[in-house]
C-alpha cells in the first residue's frame, strides 16, 4: 500500500549521562498520520527533534526514502515543522512569515505570491497577509505556522503539542482542520502530544512512549481495546486493572471467581493483568450480579457519573448514566469482550486501582488552592 | 517617612542637573561673569560656529566616536553570538574577562595601551610617531567592546530558541537564520549598545589622553589644556550643545526600551 518513509533504527539518545531514548525503533508510512503520545518527559519531542535535525542521536540511525540522514542539518532536510509555541518571526507580517521558506528557495515572485495565497485560503487566513504576528489570536497564530510549514510542500510534517496552548473548544475545532489538512495535502503528519483523546481522534497509527521506550504501537482502536501493559491501559483512557490468574484460553481466574474471556495464548495458571474499561461494566440487580459491591463515592461528570465501588476492599471505577447513591449496593455483570488479559510488565500494580481516587482528588484541589493564596 | 523619602530624590536630582543647569545659563549670558546674569544672547554660540580650531575638534571628536562606536558594536555583536553559544562555564568566564575592564580604572587602562602602543609603533615598527588617530580609534574601540557586549548578551539570552530552529527548518543555514531573525530580534540592545559606547567615546578623556598624538587630538584633551587659562564661554555654548546632543540620545534609547518591553507584553497577553 502505502511505501515506508522514515526508519529509526536502534535510536538512543542520552543528556549528560541521562538516556531519554532507548533502542527506540520505528518506521513511519508515506500520507500516514501518526502520533507520538506519551506523558512529559517520555522522549516524544526528543524523537520528533531528531527527525527534525535539531538533535543529533547518541547512536542509532534516521533513514529518510533510504537514506541515512543523521548528520543532514535542518535546512537541507524535506520536512518542516510546527513548534509547540509556534515560533513565528514578529518582525514580519503574516504574509512574509508563510513565504519566508519560498523566498530562501528563489522561487519567482509570482509563484511565491500564488502559492502563499494559496495557502492561506487552505488555513482560511485569507484577508490577513498585512497583519503583525502580535494582533493575531493563538488560533490563528497556529494556522500562520501550519501555513508556513506547509507552503514548502514538505514530505513530512512535524507538529510538536500545536495544539496545547489553545483552549478547549479551539482545540476540538483545530483538530478537524488538522485531520481535514492533513487529508487534502497527503503530506505525513508526525504528530507529538500527551493528550490521548487528541492522539485517538487524529490519528492513523498511535505510538505510546514513556520512560524513552515505545510501550505499544497500533491503530487508534487497537490501542484502546487491546492495550499492551498496565501503563497504556491507564495513560489511555480510564482502567480497573487486577491481578488474574489465565487458567486455559478463554477462562481468567479474578477475585475468587472463574470468568470467560476472548483471550488465548498464555501459559495455563499463568499470572496476568486484567483490565475492564468503566464504561463497558453493566449494572444489575446485586442478586444477579457476577459481584456485588458498595458505592463509596459518586461524580457528576455531565455525560455519565462516574461512581467509585467498593468490591471487597478494592475499589473500581465505574461509569453509568443512571444515579446510584453512596452506600446503595449494586451488581455488575461482566461479558466476555469486557475482559482485556494483558501479560504482566514492570508496570503491574501501578495503575488501575482506584482506592484513593477521591481522598487524593480532594487532596490535589486542596493544595492547590493553597498555593494559589 | 514617604515624604523624606520624596524630598531627597527631588534633592539628589537638583545636584545631578544644578551644574548643566548653571552650564546652559551661562551661555546665554551677556556678561563675562558667571555669578550674574545680565541678560539674555545667542552671541556665544554664533562665535562658536566661527571658531574654525574649536569645530575642527569637535569634528574629530565626533568622527573618533562614531567610528570607534561602529566598529566596537560590529566587533561586540559578533564576540556576543559567539559567546552566547558558548558552554555555561565557559560564557560565564568570558563575560567576567569581559566586564573586568570596564571596571578596570581608566588611568591604568589609558597608560597600558600607551605602552604597547609605543612598544609596537617605536620598537617592532620603527616609526617615530607611535601615537596616531588609529591607536586612539583601536583604544576606543578597545574601552566600547565591553559595553556593546553587556547590551546584546541579555537579549540574546532572551531570544525564543525556537525562533532559529524555525528558520533552520525553513531553510536558512546558521548564517542567514542570524541575518534574518537573530539580528532583529536582538536590534534593541545592538541600537543601546552602540549608543552607550558613543556616548563614552564621546565624553573620554583619561585614556584618550595617553593615546593621542599631536596629528590629531579629540575635544575632551584640548579642553583640558585650556582650564590652566580662563575658558570662553563660546566653549559653554558647545558643551550645552553636547550635553544636548547626548541627552536626545538617552531619551530616545529609553524610549526605545520601553516600546520594545510593551511590546513584548502585549505579545504574551494573546
Amino acid at each position: 500500500m502505502s511505501k515506508e518513509l522514515i526508519r529509526l533504527q536502534d535510536l538512543t539518545m542520552e543528556f549528560e549521562g541521562e538516556r531519554v531514548l532507548d533502542a527506540i525503533n520505528l518506521y513511519f508510512n508515506d500520507h500516514e498520520f501518526l502520533t507520538l503520545l506519551g506523558p512529559s518527559g517520555c522522549g516524544k519531542t526528543t524523537t520528533l527533534r531528531i527527525i527534525g535535525g535539531f538533535l543529533t542521536p547518541t547512536s542509532g540511525t534516521v533513514t529518510f526514502d533510504g537514506q541515512i540522514i543523521n548528520d543532514v542539518p535542518p535546512y537541507k532536510r524535506q520536512i518542516n515543522t510546527v513548534f509547540q509555541r509556534y515560533a513565528l518571526f514578529p518582525h514580519l507580517d503574516v504574509y512574509d512569515n508563510v513565504a519566508f521558506g519560498l523566498k530562501l528557495q528563489k522561487l519567482p515572485k509570482d509563484e511565491i505570491d500564488r502559492r502563499v495565497t494559496e495557502m492561506l485560503e487552505t488555513v482560511s487566513l485569507r484577508g490577513y497577509e498585512n497583519r503583525r504576528i502580535d494582533n493575531l489570536s493563538g488560533g490563528q497564530q497556529q494556522r500562520v505556522a501550519i501555513a508556513r510549514a506547509l507552503v514548502n510542500r514538505p514530505k513530512v510534517l512535524l507538529l510538536d503539542e500545536p495544539l496545547a496552548a489553545l483552549d478547549l473548544r479551539l482545540r476540538k475545532d483545530m483538530q478537524n482542520e488538522l485531520k481535514r489538512i492533513q487529508q487534502a495535502t497527503g503530506i505525513t503528519f508526525i504528530y507529538v502530544t500527551h493528550d490521548q483523546e487528541e492522539a485517538l481522534s487524529m490519528s492513523d497509527t498511535v505510538v505510546v512512549m514513556d520512560k524513552g521506550r515505545i510501550q505499544q504501537i497500533g491503530r487508534p482502536e487497537d490501542i484502546y481495546n487491546e492495550p499492551k501493559n498496565a501503563f497504556v491501559a491507564d495513560f489511555i483512557g480510564e482502567s480497573n486493572i487486577l491481578d488474574g490468574v489465565m487458567l486455559s484460553d478463554y477462562k481468567v481466574r479474578f477475585f475468587g471467581r472463574v470468568f470467560d474471556c476472548v483471550d488465548a495464548g498464555f501459559a495455563p495458571n499463568e499470572p496476568v493483568d486484567v483490565v475492564i474499561r468503566p464504561e463497558d461494566i453493566d449494572i444489575v440487580e446485586s442478586a444477579q450480579g457476577h459481584l456485588t459491591g458498595t458505592v463509596t463515592s459518586i461524580t457528576f461528570k455531565g455525560l455519565n457519573y462516574d461512581i467509585i465501588v467498593d468490591f471487597r476492599g478494592f475499589k473500581w471505577l465505574i461509569q453509568t448514566t443512571d444515579f446510584h447513591g453512596v452506600g446503595s449496593t449494586i451488581g455488575i455483570r461482566l461479558n466476555p469482550e469486557d475482559i482485556h488479559i494483558m501479560h504482566k510488565s514492570e508496570y503491574s500494580g501501578m495503575f488501575g486501582d482506584y482506592s484513593s481516587y477521591s481522598a487524593e482528588y480532594d487532596e490535589l484541589t486542596e493544595d492547590a488552592g493553597d498555593e494559589e493564596e | 517617612m514617604k515624604k523624606a523619602n520624596r524630598i531627597l530624590t527631588a534633592l539628589i536630582f537638583v545636584f545631578l542637573y544644578i551644574p548643566m543647569a548653571v552650564l546652559i545659563i551661562a551661555s546665554f549670558n551677556t556678561g563675562k561673569n558667571l555669578s550674574h546674569f545680565d541678560g539674555f544672547t545667542l552671541r556665544q554660540y554664533v562665535r562658536l560656529f566661527q571658531d574654525d580650531s574649536l569645530l575642527r575638534l569637535l569634528g574629530n571628536s565626533l568622527v573618533l566616536s562614531v567610528l570607534a562606536s561602529f566598529i566596537a558594536t560590529v566587533f561586540g555583536t559578533v564576540a556576543s553570538v559567539g559567546i552566547h553559544s558558548l558552554n555555561p562555564r565557559m560564557r560565564k568566564l568570558a563575560m567576567t574577562l569581559t566586564d573586568i575592564p570596564m571596571t578596570n580604572p581608566d588611568i591604568v587602562t589609558g597608560i597600558s595601551l600607551s605602552l604597547l602602543f609605543v612598544f609596537v609603533g617605536s620598537k617592532m615598527l620603527g616609526r617615530r610617531d607611535s601615537l596616531t588617530f588609529w591607536t586612539l580609534l583601536i583604544a576606543h574601540i578597545t574601552f566600547n567592546l565591553p559595553y556593546v557586549i553587556l547590551n546584546v548578551m541579555p537579549k540574546l539570552a532572551q531570544q525564543d530558541a525556537a525562533l532559529r530552529d524555525a528558520a533552520m527548518d525553513l531553510g536558512c543555514t546558521p548564517l542567514q537564520s542570524f541575518f534574518k531573525v537573530t539580528l532583529y530580534e536582538i536590534m534593541p540592545g545592538i541600537v543601546s549598545g552602540a549608543i552607550m559606547a558613543f556616548t563614552m567615546s564621546l565624553d573620554d578623556f583619561v585614556i584618550s589622553y595617553f593615546v593621542s598624538g599631536m596629528d590629531f587630538v579629540p575635544l575632551p584633551v584640548e579642553i583640558y589644556s585650556y582650564t590652566k587659562k580662563p575658558i570662553a564661554p563660546k566653549v559653554y555654548a558647545m558643551f550645552t550643545l553636547l550635553f544636548l546632543l547626548i541627552f536626545l540620545l538617552m531619551v530616545t534609547m529609553n524610549l526605545m526600551q520601553l516600546r520594545s518591553e510593551r511590546k513584548k507584553v502585549k505579545g504574551r497577553a494573546l
